[in-house]
């Protein structure tokens, strides 16, 4: 060790052009080594905190046994709080078989047994014991990795920290000379990274494990708390622990650089295919469906979902609220039948309650189900459900990483969304639509004493769509849209107030019809009765004609008649008088 | 402190015991510590029990696989393993005080 150490002092004495990057070893844990950017500092100790339960013992573990199956790197476990046949037991229900693994020399399980009540500490001592051990373990295999897990089991073990601490040092710097990549696990204390301030010891490298139960979810996060030398994620980032072992979200998927393409796929319903510019989604898309209960968005999700088996294409339904039998049997009241694409499967329907765990657990979950299934489109109904688990904020973090995720793959997803009343219907989504790249809103219109739906395409991106409302119906044969039908006072009627609406026009038509024609009749009534009148007048006036030229003739007969009887009488009494007479009535006009 | 048996591992028969002690002290390398803990120990027990004990230095330097098959931590260690039960001391031994109650020797006294 001592000539090499000289030896680097030299090197750097004569001074190199440019100092060594930092190398570092991958622990092939999911997340992990994106988190840190390729993994743990190689040849330095990582102090690895958090409290009883975190996950701490695992993580370290996994190091060890990914390392050995991913990278033939054999390494050692100092056990200071389980003993092998424990932790062999342990890891196999995570399917890491140590037991095997020990046999061909690939990894040591060194249990370091420290008991208080038997150990009298009787002066000046060393642990050296410890190092030979640990000397003799990484020798022995040839490991490259070591983990001790936990040291701090010393501090309980040892009552004069003063040698324990120098003694630590010591360590550190001898696995530092040995060239091991090392974790050291510790408790964290109040306040401190760790109970014992081992921190002070182990620098390169810290991460910290944390757990919290937050509306009686329990969530498991891990934060890079300092990595000399190297960038890394400092946020917090939940991680899960299932039987095939840790997995932290990865976060460089998180980077919106997926590519957006022009491919559409079918929304399963013509009509609908026809507003969004005649063919449907953008494949990669995400679709959100928000509506109150019983609108029929699962129904509109049922279609996409047996449009994209129809296509050859597989489709994972994240059933939150209902079992896959019961949306089986729901979905052929509406003649969909779901239950062949679940058969030849291109469709799964995967229930899942959302309580079971909290929402970024639902989010690793999916990661698992995505890559395992691979499918190109993804329906999640619906995701009202986690509002019971996490706040607004939480659920659009983790709706936006899922839709990322969902984009890298171009995998079209369609999220459901329950709202709650009517008016405020739009506002209730309005956070989640920015997500969103169509937005559909089914809403229930209220007339007539029946309730009837319409579908409204609130958005959507990237396409000049249809901006009508359509009545969307449920039929025996699926969904329908119908073009909705605006009355003569310009308000929306559906259903049966369309029918009816129809069946008052039709009459009023007949009433008009009717109307016409009686005032036609009563026209020409008039006509004959005018005419009548005329003819009446006219009668009248031939009557009155007749009278007056009657009169007329029997006053000059009676004029005449007269002039006869004075010509008569004047003759009879003498015609001078008559012929007197006749001047003087000629000359004065009277007698 | 008597001398008869100084340096010399045998076993020797008292009279206030029957008991056989055996003990292993474990060293790595002949530190002066070490050689403190043993000169410490054995002068223990010709004091205390003269005749009937047996004493095996082990150097963990020459045999590392026993430091974990005897659990051992610190350096020196002395394990009593006969008389059971088994019991471990750490360090020089200068603390006789210590070393009486850690070989739970102090009552007979």
């Amino acid at each position: 060790m001592k000539p090499n150490s000289l030896n680097k002092k030299k090197k750097l004495l004569r001074g190199t052009p440019r100092p060594p990057v930092l190398r570092k070893v991958p622990t092939g844990i999911q997340g992990l080594d994106e988190l840190t950017g390729g993994g743990l500092p190689k040849g330095r100790s990582t102090l690895l905190c958090g409290g009883a339960g975190s996950g701490k013992t695992l993580l370290a573990m996994e190091f060890l046994v990914r390392g050995v199956k991913e990278f033939n790197e054999p390494g050692v476990f100092i056990a200071f709080e389980e003993q092998t046949e424990e932790l062999a037991q342990n890891f196999a229900s995570l399917g890491h078989d140590l037991t095997t693994l020990v046999a061909q020399k690939k990894l040591a399980i060194d249990f370091v047994y420290i008991d208080r009540s038997e150990i009298q500490e009787t002066g000046e001592y060393n642990l050296e014991g410890l190092f030979i051990r640990l000397e003799h373990a990484i020798d022995l295999i040839g490991a490259s990795r070591v983990v001790l897990d936990s040291i701090e089991q010393l501090f309980s073990g040892l009552t004069n920290t003063g040698i324990l601490r120098a003694e630590l040092r010591r360590l550190f710097l001898w696995l530092k000379a040995k060239g091991v990549t090392s974790i050291i696990t510790a408790e964290q204390g109040e306040g401190s990274l760790t109970r014992n301030g081992l921190e002070e010891y182990v620098a390169d490298c810290v991460i910290l494990l944390d757990h919290r139960v937050t509306a009686q979810m329990f969530t498991r996060r891990v934060r890079v708390v300092k990595y000399r030398g190297s960038s890394h994620g400092t946020n917090e980032f939940p991680f899960l622990i299932d039987e095939s072992g840790i997995s932290i979200l990865p976060i460089t998927s998180m980077g919106l650089t997926y590519q957006a393409g022009t491919e559409r796929v079918s929304s399963g319903i013509p009509r609908l295919d026809a507003m969004l510019t005649g063919r449907g989604y953008y494949r990669g898309g995400s679709v959100l469906v928000s509506g109150s209960a019983g609108t029929g968005k699962t129904s509109l999700a049922a279609h996409f979902a047996q449009a994209t088996a129809a296509g050859g294409e597989r489709c994972l339904w994240l059933a939150y609220e209902e079992s896959p039998s019961q949306i089986i049997r729901n979905m052929r009241s509406i003649g969909l039948d779901l239950a062949p694409a679940v058969q030849s499967g291109m469709l799964r329907l995967q229930a899942v309650p959302p309580t079971i765990f909290g929402l970024e657990m639902h989010l690793l979950a999916m990661h698992k189900l995505v890559k395992e299934f691979n499918p190109r489109s993804v329906i999640m109904d619906s995701i009202s459900n986690f509002t019971t688990i996490g706040s607004e904020v939480e659920i659009k973090a983790m709706l936006m990483r899922l839709i990322d995720l969902f984009k890298m793959r171009q995998i079209t997803s369609l999220f459901t969304s329950l709202t709650t009343g009517d008016t405020f219907v739009e506002a209730n989504d309005t956070r989640l639509s920015s997500l969103m790249d169509t937005w559909l809103l089914l809403r229930e219109i209220e007339s007539g004493a029946e309730r009837n739906r319409v579908l409204h395409l609130l958005k959507s991106r990237g396409m000049a769509h249809s901006n009508q409302i359509r009545e969307f119906r449920l039929t025996n044969h699926g969904v329908e849209l119908r073009d909705v039908y605006l009355g003569p006072s310009g308000f929306l009627l559906t259903g049966s107030a369309l029918l009816v609406q129809q069946a008052h026009e039709q009459a009023q038509a007949v009433v008009r019809e009717q109307e016409a024609g009686g005032k036609k009749r009563e026209l020409e009534h008039k006509r004959v009765a005018m005419e009548a009148q005329i003819a009446t007048l006219r009668a009248e006036f031939e009557i009155e004609q007749i009278k007056a030229l009657r009169a007329v003739a029997q006053d000059e007969e009676r004029a005449t008649v007269l002039t006869d009887d004075r010509v008569q009488m004047a003759k009879q009494r003498q015609a001078d008088a008559v012929k007197a007479r006749k001047t003087m009535t000629n000359k004065s006009g009277g007698a | 402190m008597k001398t008869e048996a100084k340096g010399d591992p045998a076993m020797v028969s008292t009279t206030n015991s029957d008991v056989q002690w055996t003990l292993r002290l474990y060293v790595a390398g002949q530190t002066p510590k070490s050689l403190t803990a043993f000169d410490n120990l054995k002068s223990l027990c010709e004091d205390r029990l003269k005749g009937h004990y047996s004493i095996e230095v082990i150097d963990l330097l020459k045999n590392p696989r026993l430091a974990k098959d005897d659990q051992i931590l610190a350096i020196p260690t002395l394990v009593r393993r006969l008389p059971l039960p088994v019991r471990r001391i750490i360090g020089d031994l200068s603390n006789i005080e210590r070393v009486l109650v850690g070989l739970d020797l102090r009552e007979k006294h």
